[in-house]
């Protein structure tokens, strides 16, 4: 069974919660730039939360199924239709076989994450589906998804046969996720961080003074940033050391670039901050020309924020778990 | 030994405050790494290590689960300081295997030689031959899959990181940033200065491990002329 992709969009790749445990060989970890709205979007259409599904990059993907599926989609303020009908985030509907789903370009926000029931059937490579778009490996053969690709679905689940069963009326439920959780723009405006080795090397409170724009080099591996130019106060050459999706690292031409999902594993420009993880997910919706600022948080509101994010999913588990049964 | 956060999941230990005599750092670095690796601490999900540092990668929620009352960092920081504290022996000290890496300097491939050069005082056949006179020792791989991060550099060629980096960097393309030398085993994003290309393919996900070269290995570098490169790269 499978997915026909008739328009791919801008930048569409399959991914799923990355490739963890291949640090030590260079491979970053990448998956869904959002790997929260992956879950949320697998567990809404009964798959396993790592499973394969699409991350469109600003829409303006056409997609027809060859037998009947349920999907669902999460992240960004995307218009998605179904056979003529909006599909909001974080709802689980019916795509029939043969009808089209339809993602327009996004009026702001960058990125969505849609999954078909079954997930995507391709090889799993270093222990992932997900598209190394840089090194050319995983997903659908190493590379975005092209106008005419057509992808193999995996088999649907017994949890999707129930949520299916109950979309034969309506085709789009009306129940789902919490709404932020579909929409997952910055709702403060901020980005919140903790500071990094490098921090006490810039002058003081330089990160959060500032207002900066994202530039339109910016891509899966990080957020290029202009504005204020970061300068340090002792210029050092930095012995290369592990950095993470979420570190700024300044350059010394002075404008931060803030590192996502498919950066490198290991970097030598001095670490001004961490985006803290709970945060990564609006980073992920930054487009070029939006404007960003920064909040520092300490280590403590870190673990806090990502405990209290992984309680509300873990509810959100055991409600899909009674909702299929 | 230091500890930094690097963001919420994750936590750097520096053994070393610079490379200092690099192959006595790789033995420090190489024992922490096993160390950690033997104690395998509740909720660490991952360990790497660069030149001075061991990274060590958790989920904050076991950790967390573990910590009860403390805050997560101060438990994971204990229980990594009482694994490195154990009095081990460590027999990896030696050479892993020696790979000569043919390298073709030629002027197309070599886009930062001439600034090297100017750097080191030198001329740019001088810095060839330097270049690929020394042995090397991996002491990490990392950057993009397969990327050798490599001690042994002659000082005199050491020279700063690019002022911003360049948005491609050709494959195979054998840089020096700081004091450091590695090969880019595709075409990525970089701001070391290039000063030739090697048609040697360093990553390769079918095979296990995907990368060719790996930490504790040595390297020599082998000038090879266009022609050869052109051969080998076929």
């Amino acid at each position: 069974m499978k997915l026909h992709v008739a328009r791919a969009g801008f930048f569409t790749t399959v991914q799923d919660l990355g490739r963890a445990g291949y640090r030590a060989s260079g491979v970053s970890v990448g998956g869904a730039l959002d790997p929260h709205a992956m879950r949320v979007a697998n567990l809404l259409v009964g798959n396993n939360e790592a499973s394969a599904g699409l991350e469109l990059t600003l829409g303006r993907a056409r997609l027809q199924c060859d037998d009947d599926r349920v999907i669902a989609w999460a992240g960004g303020s995307f218009d998605v239709q179904v056979g003529g009908h909006p599909v909001a985030g974080g709802r689980p509907a019916l795509l029939r076989k043969g009808e089209e789903l339809i993602a327009t370009a996004p009026p702001d926000g960058a990125r969505a994450w849609l999954v078909f029931s079954g997930g995507f059937d391709v090889p799993v490579v270093l222990g992932s589906r997900s598209t190394d778009f840089r090194s050319n490996f995983g997903g659908f053969e190493g590379r975005a998804l092209r106008d005419g690709d057509l992808l193999n679905l995996g088999k649907s689940s017994p949890g999707t046969g129930r949520i299916a069963a109950r979309l034969l009326k309506s085709h789009i439920a009306s129940w789902g996720a919490p709404n932020e959780w579909s929409n997952t723009r910055s709702s403060h405006g901020f980005l919140r961080f903790i500071r990094g080795a490098a921090s006490s090397q810039f002058s003081h409170a330089a990160l959060s003074r500032e207002s900066f724009q994202v530039t339109a080099e910016s891509d899966r591996m990080g957020v290029r940033l202009k504005g204020a130019k970061l300068m340090r106060t002792e210029i050092t050459d930095l012995i290369s050391e592990a950095v993470v999706p979420g570190t700024i690292q300044v350059p010394p031409d002075g404008h931060p670039i803030l590192l996502l999902g498919d950066c490198q594993t290991i970097g030598g420009y001095p670490k001004i901050a961490h985006v803290i993880s709970v945060d990564l997910p609006a980073a992920a919706q930054l487009r070029p020309g939006d404007a960003v600022r920064f909040a520092e948080v300490t280590l403590e509101q870190a673990h806090q924020l990502f405990l209290a994010r992984e309680r509300d999913l873990q509810r959100f588990r055991i409600r899909i778990r009674l909702q299929t049964q | 030994m230091k500890f930094v956060a690097l963001g919420d999941s994750a936590l750097v230990v520096h053994l070393r405050e610079e490379l200092g005599k690099p192959n006595e750092t790789l033995t420090v670095v190489r024992r922490a790494l096993e160390l950690l690796q033997r104690a395998a601490l509740p909720g660490v999900t991952e360990l790497t290590a660069s030149y001075t540092t061991v990274a060590i990668f958790f989920d904050p929620v076991i950790v967390a689960r573990h910590a009860n009352d403390e805050s997560s960092t101060q438990w994971l920081i204990a229980r990594v300081t009482q694994t490195l504290r154990k009095p081990r022996a460590f027999r990896g000290k030696g050479c892993g295997k020696l790979f000569e890496i043919p390298v073709c300097y030629d002027g197309e491939f070599a886009l930062d030689l001439a600034a090297v050069a100017q750097h080191a005082g030198v001329s740019e056949q001088e810095v060839v031959r330097r270049h690929s006179g020394g042995e090397y020792r991996v002491h990490c791989i990392g950057f993009t899959p397969g990327f050798p991060y490599l001690s042994g550099l002659p000082v005199e060629l050491a020279i700063p990181r690019r002022p911003s980096p360049r948005k491609h960097v050709p494959m195979g393309s054998v840089a020096i940033g700081g004091e450091q030398t590695g090969i880019y085993p595709q075409t990525s994003p970089g701001g070391w200065n290039v000063i030739g290309r090697t048609p040697r393919r360093l990553f390769d996900p079918e095979q296990a491990p995907p990368a060719l070269l790996q930490a504790g290995d040595c390297v020599r570098f082998h000038p090879i002329t266009r022609a050869e490169f052109e051969t080998l790269a076929r």
